[in-house]
This record gives structure tokens, C-alpha cells and sequence, in this order.
């Protein structure tokens, strides 16, 4: 009986797992989403796994599916890497230009909005009620996609 | 977010008021926001997206959400109401860490 390459399949798995742990896990902290570093390490892993498996594949005596099938999966490893640099670096600035946003310098536009209690509240009272008992030094308004 | 919220002391002690404006509705936010994720500094709801045109940041049919919303951006605001800090990311997957805005709150007066 022949014995299951398991550097293919190991290999394979890490390199869904490499892609998938991005948008799932790391995008969670500053430090692994700035730059997808954790998800590099898991992919440089898989590499090496799923070159052993091809590797392997390919000696004498391995039958023409086995080498197809690991081909393929290392194929898939790659474009799996391909993917997420692309969502990072080519959609992750996919952004409107904003240019006419507030500049440094420039008065922030006034605004009326309510709060998770329904209550209005303006930028003009943000800027006024005491933060820490004291008069506010400043508002730091965080502009974001809303919750997933 | 989730580091500006686990900051938020800091901003509190240098008199800063963190405010997160959003799409959402007040009942959205009340619901994922504050009783879900556990966020305590203000939220603010604006679903017709009036302030966020207002300020140029709308992101139009954004493709995960197929709806207008609101691109990243940070605005730090003196008690005049001038701008004194911003970071209008060029990358959604980069924005303003809290020891940036820490340190940008360093130069109000």
C-alpha cells in the first residue's frame, strides 16, 4: 500500500489556513494586519511542505493522478498567497480620494447626529462638555465602516 | 478601534473626547457596539450619511457591504473646532494606531 503524501495535504491545509486566518484572526491587531507578517510565516511553511510533497510526487514509480493532484495543490497554495496580497494591497486601497475632507487648519464641519440612546448630539457640544471634569482639550472623531 | 478603546483612559487623562461615527443606527450601535464588542467612548449614527458627505468620506456601493458607508478616517479637533491632526488612510487595512493619535493629541494647546 502505498503511503499518503502528507507533505501535499499538510501543506495544503496551512496555505488555506494562511489566507483564511487573515481576514478571521490577524486583521484583528495593528501588528499583524499593518503588514500580514504571521500570515507570511504560515505560508513560507506551506511552501516548504507542499515542494517536499511535490517532490515526492514525482519519483519514480508515483502514479500520474498523484502528480497531477500535487501540482495542483501547490498551484492553489500559490494563487492563495496571490489572493491576499491582492485584498490587502490592490482592494485595501480601493478608496474614495476624499479630497475635499477637512484639512489641518480648516474649521470641522458642524454636525448634528444621535447617539445610541436616540439623543441628538452636535460637534459644537462634544466640543464644549467636560471630559475628565474638565474642559475637553479635544474630539477625536474615528470615521469607520460600521460592524461587521 | 479596539486599541483606542483598550486606550481610553489615556484620552480621557489628556482631556480628549473619542467619538466613532458610523453608518449604523443608534440601534445597531447600541446592539454590536457598546453591548456586544463592549466599546464605552461615544458613538454617533449617521445612516443618511449627511456628515459623512459633509466631510468628503463617503465610500460609495463599498463592495463587502454593497451600501454607501463611511471610508476610515480620523480628525482630531481643538475646542475651536479647527482641525489639528488628521490621517485619511490611502489603505483600509492601515489606520491611525493609538500611540499616533496619543501622540498627535500632543500638539493641542
Amino acid at each position: 500500500m502505498k503511503r499518503l503524501n502528507w507533505q501535499i495535504w499538510t501543506g495544503f491545509l496551512l496555505s488555506l489556513v494562511a489566507a483564511f486566518s487573515y481576514p478571521f484572526v490577524f486583521v484583528t491587531w495593528a501588528t499583524t494586519r499593518e503588514f500580514p507578517w504571521a500570515n507570511l510565516v504560515l505560508f513560507a511553511i506551506a511552501f516548504v511542505l507542499l515542494f517536499l510533497g511535490v517532490r515526492r510526487a514525482f519519483k519514480p514509480g508515483r502514479r500520474t493522478v498523484s502528480k497531477i493532484f500535487s501540482s495542483l495543490a501547490a498551484v492553489v497554495g500559490v494563487l492563495l498567497l496571490g489572493m491576499l496580497l491582492f485584498v490587502i494591497y490592490v482592494m485595501g486601497a480601493w478608496l474614495p480620494p476624499s479630497t475635499a475632507a477637512p484639512q489641518v487648519g480648516q474649521k470641522a464641519p458642524d454636525f448634528t447626529l444621535a447617539d445610541p440612546n436616540n439623543q441628538p448630539v452636535t460637534l459644537a457640544q462634544l466640543l464644549t462638555e467636560p471630559v475628565n471634569n474638565k474642559a475637553p482639550k479635544g474630539v477625536l472623531l474615528i470615521f469607520y465602516r460600521g460592524y461587521w | 478601534m479596539r486599541g483606542v478603546e483598550k486606550n481610553l483612559n489615556k484620552f480621557i487623562e489628556a482631556g480628549i473626547r473619542v467619538v466613532g461615527i458610523s453608518v449604523d443606527t443608534p440601534e445597531d450601535t447600541r446592539k454590536y457596539m457598546v453591548q456586544a464588542a463592549g466599546y464605552s467612548f461615544t458613538f454617533l449614527s449617521d445612516p443618511q450619511l449627511e456628515t459623512i458627505r459633509r466631510y468628503d468620506l463617503v465610500h460609495a456601493e463599498e463592495m463587502a457591504s454593497g451600501k454607501d458607508i463611511a471610508r476610515p478616517a480620523e480628525f482630531l479637533i481643538d475646542p475651536s473646532g479647527t482641525v489639528r491632526w488628521r490621517l485619511v488612510t490611502k489603505n483600509f487595512f492601515k489606520h491611525a494606531l493609538p500611540e499616533q493619535l496619543l501622540e498627535a493629541t500632543k500638539t493641542l494647546p
